[in-house]
């Protein structure tokens, strides 16, 4: 099977001289594919990272505290006023640079957070900011007298917010929230630029090497409308598991 | 006013013969807006009192004071015995003995209307779900609404929804329940289910406060009515008495535009 189509792709580039060097070359194959699995890696963790750090803010804001309300509003300011490149930039080489090495076990100085770390870190802050507002309008899209009526009910603040509050606002922000993950997805290829071994990298990588670029070019565009088509596809299940019938009709 | 009663002793030792509920001289001011001008009544176990009166006039805002979901100016409120308007007040312990039903419903949308009358005894009380899912059966049942315990808010009509709403309230097993502008939203033809149901309940010797403007219902059901205007109550009795032989000019106009 896979020799066929190793054998397929070596005779496709020997008649039309289209030469996708990652489906015959074993060694451009698996750059291929660790590029694929950091992707994975970094799309997994700041999606949920970014959730958390949504929720968490977005609690925050409808909560008591003025001082903490004012620090979530300002991270959400500088979060979604600036580029996510120039986030990574000011991570990596501004406050990257700043923080002290530590020593690994075999004596060597290492940074704290290496480049994935960094990138991470980055990219959640980035989506997180967007899903603060996203989860807000949720709640706010929650009416008063409903949650007036779990109050009436003897529900406290909290347990009405965890029965009746996010239950109703994750189905009205879930549209919103699809799109700010879709994003997030295809923005990890920004990672690049702090050397981050994604897919995008390893593709540029094969391609100056093999002198293949409209052909990796095309890999990279399918992969990515693959990805972000999975992604899609999940979120819509969710959504319609969560469809309520005859509300919001 | 002749009901105004003197405050009472606080909390504790309450029994069945005192007033269930008794208001002492309430205010209630939004802003600089006086809403309630010192409302002073009493209401007896089992009893069934109407608030009518003209829009704005604070019914309202009065039932509201009665669960603390509105917060007084000054004055007090006793449900049996439980002092509403102290600033240490349980707000559970009170919400327990007052269930309460909203002019738009305020079901949850995304729970069953079994789920809806199951929720507040399960996550509040945290009473056994078998024991509660038995009687929101029964609830439900009680309301004929038998059938449709798996429907879910947005696929019943008005009428079918209040009356979800009254049994999620039965359910926490108030002593008193507050009924605020229940019909107000309704189709007429769905309000008869509604006031059947809610006829029952008084029959059965449940506390009633009403607010509505159902003067029919008001005179079938009620055993004393209060008519309240620009804060105050102008004039009070029971329903042979207040709608036959009103004294006051102004319920007399208003009377005469709503009957």
């Amino acid at each position: 099977m896979i020799e066929a189509v190793q054998a397929w792709f070596q005779r496709l580039y020997e008649t039309t001289g289209f030469n996708f060097t990652v489906f015959y070359d074993p060694y451009d194959w698996d750059r291929y594919v660790a590029g694929l699995r950091m992707t994975l890696l970094l799309a997994l963790s700041t999606i949920l990272a970014s959730l958390v750090i949504g929720a968490v803010g977005a609690l925050v804001q409808s909560g008591p505290s003025r001082l903490l309300r004012g620090l979530v509003n300002g991270f959400v300011v500088v979060f979604r006023n600036t580029p996510p490149l120039v986030q990574i930039f000011f991570f990596y080489f501004g406050l990257g640079t700043l923080l002290p090495d530590v020593r690994t076990a075999d004596g060597l100085r290492a940074p704290i957070l290496n480049n994935v770390q960094w990138a991470i870190l980055s990219l959640s802050l980035f989506a997180g900011a967007f899903n603060v507002e996203i989860f807000r309008s949720g709640i706010e899209a929650v009416p008063k007298t409903t949650i007036e009526a779990a109050e009436a009910l003897g529900y406290t603040r909290f347990k009405a917010y965890r029965h009746v509050v996010l239950p109703l606002a994750l189905r009205v922000c879930l549209p919103a929230l699809n799109n700010n993950l879709i994003n997030l997805l295809k923005t990890t290829t920004l990672a690049y630029a702090i050397a981050v071994p994604e897919t995008l990298y390893a593709v540029k990588q094969i391609w100056s090497e093999s002198q293949n670029v409209l052909e990796m070019m095309l890999v990279l565009l399918v992969t990515y409308a693959f990805l972000v088509g999975v992604l899609v596809w999940i979120m819509h299940r969710w959504e319609r598991a969560l469809r309520i019938p005859g509300y919001g009709r | 006013m002749t009901r105004a009663t003197t405050a009472g002793t606080p909390s504790a030792g309450w029994t069945p013969d005192q007033p269930i509920v008794r208001l002492v001289d309430v205010h209630k001011a939004f802003g600089t807006f006086e809403v309630l001008k010192g409302i002073s009544f009493d209401v007896r176990k089992g009893e069934v009192i109407c608030i009518i009166g003209p829009s704005g006039s604070g019914k309202s805002t009065l039932i509201r004071c009665v669960n603390a979901l509105v917060p007084v100016t000054a004055g007090t409120i006793q449900v049996e015995g439980i002092t509403v308007t102290d600033p240490r007040l349980d707000k559970l312990a009170l919400r327990r003995k007052v269930g309460m039903v909203f002019q738009q419903y305020n079901l949850f949308p995304h729970k069953t209307a079994l789920q809806n009358v199951m929720m507040a005894p399960l996550h509040v009380l945290g009473q056994d779900r078998r024991e509660v899912e038995a009687r929101a059966r029964a609830l439900l049942a009680k309301v004929r609404l038998a059938g449709k315990e798996g429907a879910y808010p947005g696929e019943l009509s008005g009428g079918q929804q209040q009356r979800v709403a009254i049994a999620r309230s039965l359910a926490m097993r108030p002593d008193v329940m507050l009924f605020d502008e229940v019909t107000a939203a309704l189709d007429p033809e769905t309000v008869k289910e509604v006031l059947v149901t809610i006829r029952e309940l008084a029959e059965e010797g449940m506390t009633c406060m009403l607010v509505t403007h159902e003067m029919n219902f008001a005179r079938d059901v009620a055993d004393h009515i209060y008519f309240t205007d620009r804060g105050v109550i102008v004039e009070h009795g029971p329903p042979a008495t207040f709608f036959a032989s009103a004294q006051d000019a102004r319920t007399r106009r208003f009377l005469s535009q709503v009957l």
